[in-house]
């Protein structure tokens, strides 16, 4: 029995380092190659020896996805390939293509030159991991091989953020990625047709928030920043280079302009200035609002939003500041956060998702003492709120996605046990689809019954179709044909074409039966005897009298003889065709029971 | 059916399985040479031109006819000849499916196919083309707003209508599928000829027809021709090739820039008459190199068009669309085009039009990019007429799309000089045989025009296509079958199906198994599921009138194939309890008569015949015995 196997080796029930690997149809695929940000041991990557124990990983997996540049979907990458090792094709979109390398980069330093770890990859793997990707477009249908194929569509989670249609003959796989159902400032909605996939594998971070609308987030968001700057505090807003800092500064950039603000607002440096003008080329993927406007005014060229500089930090007064990264794990934001968590009139702004263990998830959850490396213990004074501004589907967005996709089965990654759980339920109660939540390492077998496609000779198709327009055909007709398997090439064909094709001959089975009839008349007046009976019991049947005295049913034929020792009796052939059997058989036994006698 | 006569404007119409479907819809704007141009200000001395009236004195297009040089132009707002007015009739276009377009000079037509039809379906052109739609409409005279038919010309179509139009348009990307009422499948592939332009794959899953138009093997800007994709094509259809054969673009290039860098450095005006897209983009790369090296950086070149800016700008975010290299920039993250930097310099300007900026920016000498190449409307007309006295200035001409000397015609006489240079990277002739070659389709099918040599040039057998089998040619409103059956349609087996089929060997490596099934069909999708259990036959029941019995003879029994081995029948009659077995040879096969029940088989090669008295039992028995013998298909 076919069957589509799925195994997480990283985000099942669990948000980080996600990395799933899908078997479909004899093809392998892994989905995402992503690292955890909570670790910094071995368990950052997911365990690549389990997918093939021993063998090479080029030869067991067809290829590689990726959905898009977050480092929890693909910092694990250059690391499978160049140090796992891995030459097969790569896929993801364009924005996803240049962006990725440049975050992989950035962790990369961090990583080496700041914690000194060894055994890292470096940047030469990067370059040479980047060179394996294959760049796709939305919509576009890549051939992976005879049989594999793979389409894109948009996500809106990130820039170039994608979710992936795997498919194989008549079955197929829907990887989400992360997705996000509602438009926001610089980003469309993620948008999938009606593919009835066998299986949707979806993200499920949000799985059990149903968020207020986003206007309100966003005034909320805006009221916070201006009461802090007001009374002169500081706002620091760690966020990751590319996403949610885009659509924030476009925000307050608005915001500032509307209400002529004059507090500066900082971007910290490097890859975000760097970010924006990706932004800037890589307009059509953004919302349509933006991609209307371009021409008239870059939304990405922003007048209020400076570059930072660290020595910046320690300036006096109100500042607003977007610092790498997001989780308060390392790098800038951490920096600055230090400097400014001891007063309680600046503010951190957290808005997005904390992965647990980083700073971010300590302070959100409402720790105020923290260790620190080196044992300083750093107490936070400094207002710490959250806003949900990371652009996750949330969970009316995720039933939404499902509805529109129609799959047989869903699948959860990317979430927490008890929220998958929740939505589980929701989903096999309101949508009745069945629906699986893995842990890392647990395989998901689904079983499959895919049709088998067959080539049909025309022929044979236009005749089913003309006869399946009568008017009296309402119930089920029989199509009848025969199957020719030749190799693998499977192709329908009518019989008698199938027989010419192989050169074989029909072989005609006919059968005579002689029905004695008790008549005195002459052959000519029996035969029409027969005839009006037949034509009066079988309403529906063509029957003819020929000619030559003989009465046809269909293709039944029926001849009255004379006997020559008995005139009262003649003797009526019977004679058709073994495809007639059945009406011939009943035309004997109908027969067998006499004429009626003959009106006088 | 081919709508248009003009080879590089295709315009085709294809049935293929009960769709319909226009491959492009070009506009031949050649027609407008027999114009006068279309002067921003009035222009002394186009109003006293000389009247010229028809010989048999028809007084009512007096006004409108002018002569200039020896030659009669008219004197009103351009009409265009449509591609489909003789066809119209004869060919309801309103049975369009669907529009194809390949890149976006073909898609000019489209505000009328879509006006005068009531057309609903959509049309596909690539992506970005949407934009450069609009940049192409916009290009032409706008306050042309009543649709006057003239004998076969239309005039222009307005701005609403080319709005109405493209919100029909539907945008798709390379490789993407797209079904048609699940008959065809569509797919665009890139062809390498401008940005987004694309070649069209259109297949069912038995044939495959490739549309190549207007394609490029050229490295310029965008990406790479796809040729992989059109192989095993049972037809392609070749349109769109280069309209000038014997230059060699490169070459052309060269020309241009040191024709333009003379006449700069002797203190004269350069005006290139162009589209907004395409070409100058490869253009001013050309030149960002060159004025350099040339040390004519000082020289000011401007570019004015109402879509200039977007255009521009356009180019830039479309990197997707580009070939690998300008693709690669994209990653640093630079603009992929040059351009972006001679703005950023102040070396490009760009103006909507030559009223408000630009009037205080023009500094002189300078290049001068505008349209339209036609030199019938649009700002180029207003150069011409401002630069056209000094044989300082040069006019050089790029687009191939009109000749030169007839469309300078109404400046006549004209001190400044003229240079033809025209760039066309379209394929030409050795690069389609090459591409042939490559492709190997069953058949092509190309413009008659391009089954022989061009009449200018007679003798040059080489530029014609040459393939095996010889191309057919189509010619305008003609209708040409294509020279492919259809035989086979794909139809799907319910697994549950699949399982309960017996297959059979019957020669080695080929299998047959019968089938019987209820066909489904929906959206044109096939699919076959297992019959309906046989109903019980109510047997508890009387069954009141006779014709209830009456089998139904739908039911269709197998054919039989093979033959009967005789000894084996009879010893397998005698097994069955038959005795007083007889065997009659004849010349044909044996006679097996069982004299007992006075019962005669004869049995030859291919046909058996079982003839008995009326013993039903005895029949089956018999029929049973025959079948073992035989295989049913």
């Amino acid at each position: 029995m076919p069957e589509i196997r799925v195994t997480p080796l990283g985000a099942g029930q669990d948000v980080g380092r996600s990395c799933i690997l899908v078997s479909i149809a004899g093809k392998n695929v892994m989905l995402d190659c992503g690292m955890h940000m909570g670790f910094n041991d071995d368990r950052r990557f997911p365990d690549f020896s389990y997918i093939t124990q021993n063998g090479r990983l080029t030869d067991f997996l067809d290829c590689v996805i990726i959905s898009h540049f977050h480092l929890d979907h693909c910092g694990a990458l250059p690391y499978f390939s160049e140090m796992v090792g891995y030459d097969g094709p790569i896929y993801m979109t364009h924005p996803t293509q240049a962006i990725c390398p440049i975050l992989l980069e950035d962790y990369r330093k961090i990583a080496v030159d700041k914690k000194g770890e060894a055994n890292f990859f470096t940047s030469q793997m990067i370059k040479d991991c980047m060179k394996k990707v294959v760049a796709v477009h939305l919509h576009q249908t890549v051939q992976v091989d005879d049989e594999l194929e793979i389409k894109a569509y948009y996500a809106g989670h990130v820039l170039g953020a994608a979710m992936f249609q795997i498919k194989v003959g008549s079955e197929s796989v829907v990887y989400t990625g992360d997705y996000n159902m509602t438009p926001d400032r610089h980003l469309g909605a993620a948008w999938i047709d009606k593919c009835r996939p066998n299986l949707l594998i979806t993200e499920s971070t949000y799985a059990t928030t149903i968020r207020d609308s986003k206007r309100c987030r966003e005034r909320d968001f805006l009221k916070k920043v201006h009461e802090t700057v007001e009374r002169g505090g500081k706002v620091l807003i760690p966020v990751f280079a590319l996403g949610r800092a885009q659509e924030l500064c476009i925000l307050l950039e608005t915001f500032w302009e509307r209400m002529n603000l004059k507090v500066p607002i900082y971007f910290s440096t490097g890859l975000t200035e760097k970010a924006n003008h990706y932004y800037k080329l890589f307009i059509p993927w953004t919302n349509q609002k933006i991609r209307k406007t371009f021409v008239q005014r870059n939304m990405f060229e922003f007048k209020h939003i400076k570059a930072f500089d660290r020595a910046f930090a320690d300036n006096p007064g109100p500042m607003v500041v977007f610092a790498t990264p997001g989780m308060l794990h390392a790098g800038q934001s951490l920096q600055i956060f230090r400097k400014w968590a001891g007063n309680e009139k600046n503010m951190v702004i957290m808005p997005g998702y904390c992965v647990q263990g980083t700073v971010g998830h300590k302070i959100l959850s409402g720790q105020r003492k923290l260790e620190m490396e080196g044992r300083q213990v750093l107490e936070v004074k400094m207002q710490v709120e959250y806003m949900s501004f990371s652009a996750h589907a949330d969970a009316k967005g995720i039933m939404q996605l499902v509805g529109q996709a129609e799959p047989e089965s869903v699948l959860l990654v990317h979430g927490e046990a008890k929220k998958m759980e929740f939505l589980k339920q929701k989903i096999e109660q309101e949508l009745r689809v069945s629906c699986y939540m893995p842990a890392n390492g647990e395989t998901v077998t689904l079983p499959t019954s895919p049709s088998i496609p067959v080539g049909i000779s025309l022929g044979l198709l236009k005749r089913e179709m003309a006869q399946g327009l009568l008017p009296e055909a309402k119930k089920p007709r029989l199509l009848h044909g025969t199957l020719i398997m030749k190799d693998s090439n499977f192709r329908l064909v009518s019989s008698e074409q199938a027989l010419k094709e192989l050169g074989l001959a029909e072989h005609q089975l006919r059968f005579t039966c002689r029905v004695h009839l008790h008549d005195t008349r002459k052959e000519q007046e029996t035969a029409l005897r027969v005839y009006s009976h037949l034509k009066s019991v079988l309403k529906d049947h063509c029957v003819q009298h020929l000619p030559d005295g003989s009465v046809t049913v269909e293709s039944v034929l029926l001849q009255a003889a004379a006997p020559s020792e008995d005139p009262g009796t003649k003797v009526l052939l019977v004679s058709w065709t073994y495809q007639d059997e059945e009406l011939g058989s009943f035309l004997t036994s109908l027969l067998k029971k006499g004429l009626p006698q003959a009106p006088s | 059916y081919c709508l248009s006569g003009h080879p590089t404007l295709p315009c085709n119409v294809l049935k293929f399985k009960s769709t319909t479907i226009m491959l492009d819809c070009g506009l031949d704007m050649t027609s407008t040479l027999n114009f006068l141009p279309l002067p921003l200000v009035q222009s002394p001395r186009l109003s006293n031109l000389p009247g010229w009236s028809l010989k048999d004195g028809n007084a009512f297009l007096d006004k409108e006819l002018k002569e200039c040089s020896g030659h009669v132009f008219v004197d009103s707002v351009p009409e265009f000849c449509l591609p489909e007015v003789r066809l119209r009739r004869a060919n309801n276009l309103s049975t369009v499916d669907v529009i194809l377009i390949s890149n976006y000079a073909l898609y000019d037509a489209l505000p009328i196919h879509t006006r005068h039809t009531g057309f609903t379906a959509q049309c596909m052109p690539r992506n970005h083309q949407c934009q450069k739609a609009q940049s192409a409409s916009l290009l032409l005279p706008s306050p042309l707003k009543d649709a006057v038919e003239v004998s076969t010309w239309r005039r222009c179509y307005t701005m609403q209508e080319v709005n109405s139009a493209l919100s029909k348009i539907q945008l798709v990307g390379y490789s993407q599928k797209i079904e048609l009422f699940g008959a065809v499948q569509v797919t665009p592939l890139s062809s390498g000829y401008a940005l987004g332009s694309s070649n069209w794959i259109i297949q069912s899953h038995y044939e495959k027809v490739s549309y190549v138009s207007g394609s490029s093997l050229l490295t310029t800007h965008p990406q790479p021709m796809d040729q992989a994709s059109l192989k095993n094509s049972d037809v392609l259809v070749l349109t769109g090739l280069t309209q000038i054969p014997t230059a060699n673009p490169d070459g052309m290039v060269g020309e241009f820039c040191s024709n333009l860098a003379l006449t700069v450095r002797n203190g004269g005006n350069v005006l290139v008459p162009c589209y907004p897209s395409g070409v100058i983009y490869d253009l001013l790369e050309c030149l960002y190199q060159y004025i350099d090296s040339a040390g004519l950086s000082s020289v000011p070149l401007y570019f004015i068009s109402p879509v200039a800016n977007s255009s521009l700008e356009f180019s830039q975010i479309f990197a997707e669309w580009l070939c690998h290299n300008k693709q690669s920039k994209v990653y640093l993250p630079e603009p992929p085009f040059p351009h972006a930097e001679l703005i950023q310099t102040n070396k490009l300007k760009h103006y909507p039009s030559i009223h408000g900026d630009f009037s205080n920016d023009f500094r002189q000498p300078c290049v001068v990019f505008t349209g339209h190449p036609s030199l019938r409307f649009g700002d180029v007309v207003h150069f011409m007429e401002l630069w056209g006295k000094s044989s300082l200035n040069t006019v050089i001409f790029t687009e191939p799309d009109f000749s030169y000397l007839e469309a300078l015609a109404p400046y006549q006489p004209l001190a400044m000089k003229c240079i033809y240079c025209p760039i066309d990277t379209r394929l030409n002739f050795i690069q389609v045989s090459k591409l042939l070659k490559e492709v190997q389709p069953l058949h092509v099918v190309c413009p008659e025009q391009y089954t022989q040599p061009p009449p200018a040039q007679s003798h040059r057998m080489d530029l014609m296509i040459d393939c095996q089998p010889p191309a057919m040619s189509y010619r305008r409103a003609e209708v040409l079958a294509l020279p492919f059956k259809r035989r086979y349609e794909k139809i799907e087996i319910m697994p549950e199906l699949a399982d309960s089929l017996v297959p059979m060997e019957i020669k080695p490596g080929i299998s047959l198994a019968t089938v019987s099934a209820v066909l489904h069909t929906k959206d044109n999708k096939h699919l076959l599921q297992p019959p309906p259990r046989p109903a019980q036959p109510t047997s508890g029941k009387k069954r009141k009138r006779v014709s209830d019995d009456v089998p139904d003879c739908k039911v269709l029994k197998p054919l039989l194939s093979g033959s009967i081995p005789v000894e084996q029948f009879v010893q397998t009659l005698e097994k069955h309890g038959f005795s007083d077995i007889k065997v009659e040879d004849t010349a044909k096969g044996h006679i097996v008569l069982l004299q007992e029940a006075e019962t005669l088989i004869q049995i030859e090669e291919d046909s058996t015949h079982i003839i008995c008295d009326n013993d039903e039992m005895l029949r089956v028995r018999l029929r049973d015995l025959v079948l073992k013998f035989l295989q049913k298909f």
